[in-house]
């Protein structure tokens, strides 16, 4: 009875742009599908085979460490040939577009095209163009969604559930597509959602998304389960919205006195790279019994191996 | 040429309030020379004649904000691309803008437009020069001899003039040679890297927004200058209803000045967008359905004076682009008319009013004789059908760039015929 009702679950598109196209269903569909791929990731033998003879073709025009060695290593435990291209040598540099640049590569017949840009719907761009499912790593301000669901599958985790938890997410709200992500999926999946940040690093209409906007951190961390702060993307910014680094580490950085307005089991999260000192108070990122930002890196190698097979099997 | 008669047709001209079934009787030089009721088959001998019934006849459009590619972006559009694109929608003038490469801010580089618009163009171009050199914002040009060399008025046209001291010293010495200063009116700093309105839409794409304030703030203070100075001033382009609000106090205030909109900015909005539609990226950018509803109300009510195509063609490289990095504008001079009626069809607008924002509004407005259809003026007439529907298919765009942004969209009201200087020059 259980097989069949997850073989009546589907997930109904061809590529993972946003978390803002998907359903609670395809939601669950691929947590679920996580939980069996952290159990692997644990034990000593780690290789599957899976996506045996796919070709997984990592562009990122934008560094990263994490989400790329991330995704690198899930196709590689599903067997799949993983290419990282590097796009600060590529021609890409000499003023090939976008569009180009996928054209060549969809003519290699990749199966899975992962993208990380800096433009918002980069991904979409891309995802009209080649015929291979894309999977947004991260485009401009727009969205994350594997952060997003990497996040919901740590929260879980930890707390058990996500329906009924306040989480409050902190910081440079306007430049972070991670908040864009993670509003969507945690508003769906019956959280209650804060965002805490000055007023000028909140995106216009943001309580149009369902989410309790406070410029008061002490106010804003009230009785929260979850506090996921965000980094400050200086990279992102023209000109000035703060008055200065230390000025905001002393309203809105995370420390064991503001802490103390959640409640007493409350958990830190930060989707990384962490500015210490800036948003957060360098000791409280290392406290074990508060922080998992490590669980959260190891949730993101199971995450998105579900995402890669279930998009090779939506395929099929 | 033989003389034209068209007969059985509508005729709609605001200036001379004349709306009635008539005809036009066009001379052997390409004036009108008698219109009306009076003018039939009956009482005329020796003609051509057009039979025009349920047919509508108005002065040929004048579009107040073109773009054309010459000189220095060919590809885009050049002057016989545009007259083909702007006759099937009825278009008879446009008022080029001087951001051309180079720029239109000298005496040579105007001369060099108005040759080749003599040689190539179709329809009558009525160019305007740059207010400042390069349209960078420092220098003013040579209003006086661009003037006397045929420049019938001075904006940047995609850039607005940011300096206070530059634009105090523009509408200042302006007066002196009745010269007409056309500002787009947006704050640089407000506005920078923008690429779609401040709002809803923006937070969830994640795009950078352009605040209404932007073009706000600088209405305001042209408005402020423009009270001391009292000289022809309009504002290119305004997109949200605060402009409105600041536009009618300083009217009410006894100052005169005159205000144009797009007609993409009257007929969508930022919804339309979707998901990354750069087709839609367009300046001043397509705001709110509630900044849009006011926009018509404006319209209709007066305080807005012409409706624009603000024809900028992009090629197709430049829109295939991200969001962020594609190319701004649209293609849409062939539109401007069916897609102005649609204002008219759904109630908002009566036909009339719509007619006079693109005919005798724009002349009056640059001191042209055209845009009406009175006795002894060149005959530049569009006739078309009120009812007709149809459907805008990229493949049918006559300009040479296909980069409207109403692609595949249902419209009512299309243009059969266009006359310039008595001569048909489009018919279909």
């Amino acid at each position: 009875m259980a097989i069949n009702q997850k073989e009546a679950i589907k997930y109904n598109h061809k590529h993972l742009l946003g978390i803002q196209y998907l359903s609670i269903p395809e939601v669950n569909l691929i947590l679920d599908e996580s939980l069996a791929f952290v159990e692997l990731n644990r034990q000593e033998n780690k290789k599957l085979k899976i996506l045996n003879g796919k070709t997984q073709i990592n562009l990122f025009f934008e560094t990263s460490t994490r989400t790329l060695s991330s995704f690198e290593l899930a196709g590689k435990r599903l067997g799949a040939d993983v290419m990282n291209m590097n796009v600060l040598h590529s021609a890409i540099k000499k003023g090939e577009t976008l569009i180009d640049t996928a054209m060549t590569l969809n003519a290699m017949h990749p199966d899975i095209l992962v993208i990380r840009h800096q433009d918002s719907g980069a991904a979409n761009l891309l995802s009209q163009k080649v015929n291979c499912a894309v999977i947004n790593a991260g485009d401009g301000r727009n969205e994350h969604p594997t952060q997003a669901l990497l996040d919901a599958m740590t929260i879980k985790m930890k707390k058990g559930k996500i329906e009924g938890l306040r989480v409050a997410i902190c910081g440079d709200i306007m430049h972070s597509r991670v908040a864009r992500s993670n509003i969507y999926l945690l508003n769906m999946l019956g959280a209650e959602v804060r965002v805490i940040g000055p007023s000028t690093l909140m995106p216009k209409n943001i309580d149009a998304f369902g989410v309790k906007v406070f410029t008061n951190m002490e106010q804003g961390l009230e009785d929260c389960d979850i506090i996921m702060m965000l980094r400050m993307q200086t990279e992102r910014m023209d000109g000035s919205y703060i008055p200065s680094t230390r000025e905001y580490y002393e309203f809105f950085g995370l420390d064991y006195k503001k802490i103390k307005n959640a409640k007493e089991d409350a958990l830190i999260m930060h989707p990384g790279p962490m500015n210490r000192g800036i948003e957060i108070d360098t000791s409280l990122a290392d406290d074990i019994n508060r922080s998992i930002i490590v669980q959260q890196v190891e949730m993101g190698v199971a995450v998105r191996m579900a995402c890669l097979k279930i998009l090779m099997e939506s395929k099929q | 040429m033989k003389k034209k008669c068209i007969t059985n047709v509508r005729i709609i001209d605001p200036k001379n309030s004349i709306d009635e079934v008539g005809g036009i009787l066009i001379n052997e030089i390409g004036k009108i020379e008698a219109i009306g009721k009076q003018v039939s088959k009956g009482n005329i001998s020796e003609a051509e004649f057009f039979d025009c019934s349920n047919k509508i006849a108005i002065p040929g459009i004048i579009d107040m904000r073109v773009f054309v590619g010459e000189p220095g972006f060919e590809y885009k559009e050049n002057f016989r691309t545009l007259s083909q694109a702007a006759v099937s929608g009825g278009v008879t003038a446009a008022i080029t803008m001087p951001n051309t490469l180079p720029v239109v801010d000298n005496v040579s580089t105007l001369d060099f437009v108005k040759r080749r618009s003599r040689d190539k163009s179709i329809i009558k171009i009525f160019p305007l020069a740059a207010l400042t050199k390069e349209a960078a914002g420092d220098d003013m040009t040579e209003f006086g001899l661009l003037k006397l060399r045929g420049a019938w008025g001075f904006t940047d046209g995609i850039q607005c003039v940011q300096s206070n001291k530059v634009m105090d010293k523009i509408l200042n010495y302006a007066k002196n040679k009745d010269a007409l200063v056309i500002q787009f009116a947006q704050d640089n700093e407000l506005s920078k890297n923008g690429v779609v309105h401040e709002g809803f839409l923006s937070t969830k794409l994640g795009l950078k927004g352009i605040p209404d304030i932007a073009e706000q703030i600088i209405i305001e203070r042209d408005l402020r200058l423009l009270e001391q100075y009292k000289g022809r001033y309009h504002i290119a382009l305004i997109s949200s209803k605060k402009s409105l609000e600041i536009i009618k106090s300083a009217k009410s205030k006894g100052l005169t000045f005159t205000v144009g909109v797009s007609i993409n900015n009257l007929s969508l909005n930022d919804n339309d967008i979707g998901d990354f539609r750069t087709f839609l990226k367009l300046s001043p950018p397509l705001r709110s359905e509630e900044d849009r509803l006011a926009l018509i109300d404006a319209v209709k009510d007066g305080t807005i004076d012409v409706i624009v195509s603000d024809h900028k063609p992009e090629d197709e490289e430049s829109k295939r682009l991200t969001f962020q990095q594609a190319a701004t504008g649209a293609s849409g001079i062939e539109t401007l008319l069916s897609l102005s009626l649609q204002h008219v069809h759904n109630g908002s607008c009566n036909l009339n009013t719509i007619i006079k924002t693109l005919t005798s509004n724009p002349a009056k407005i640059l001191g042209l004789r055209n845009g009406s259809l009175s006795v002894g003026s060149e005959a530049d007439i569009a006739i078309f059908d009120l009812e007709k529907p149809w459907v805008l298919n990229k493949n049918n765009i006559q300009s040479k760039s296909k980069n409207t942004a109403i692609e595949n969209k249902r419209l009512q009201g299309k243009v059969e015929k266009t006359f310039i200087n008595g001569k048909l020059v489009f018919s279909e």
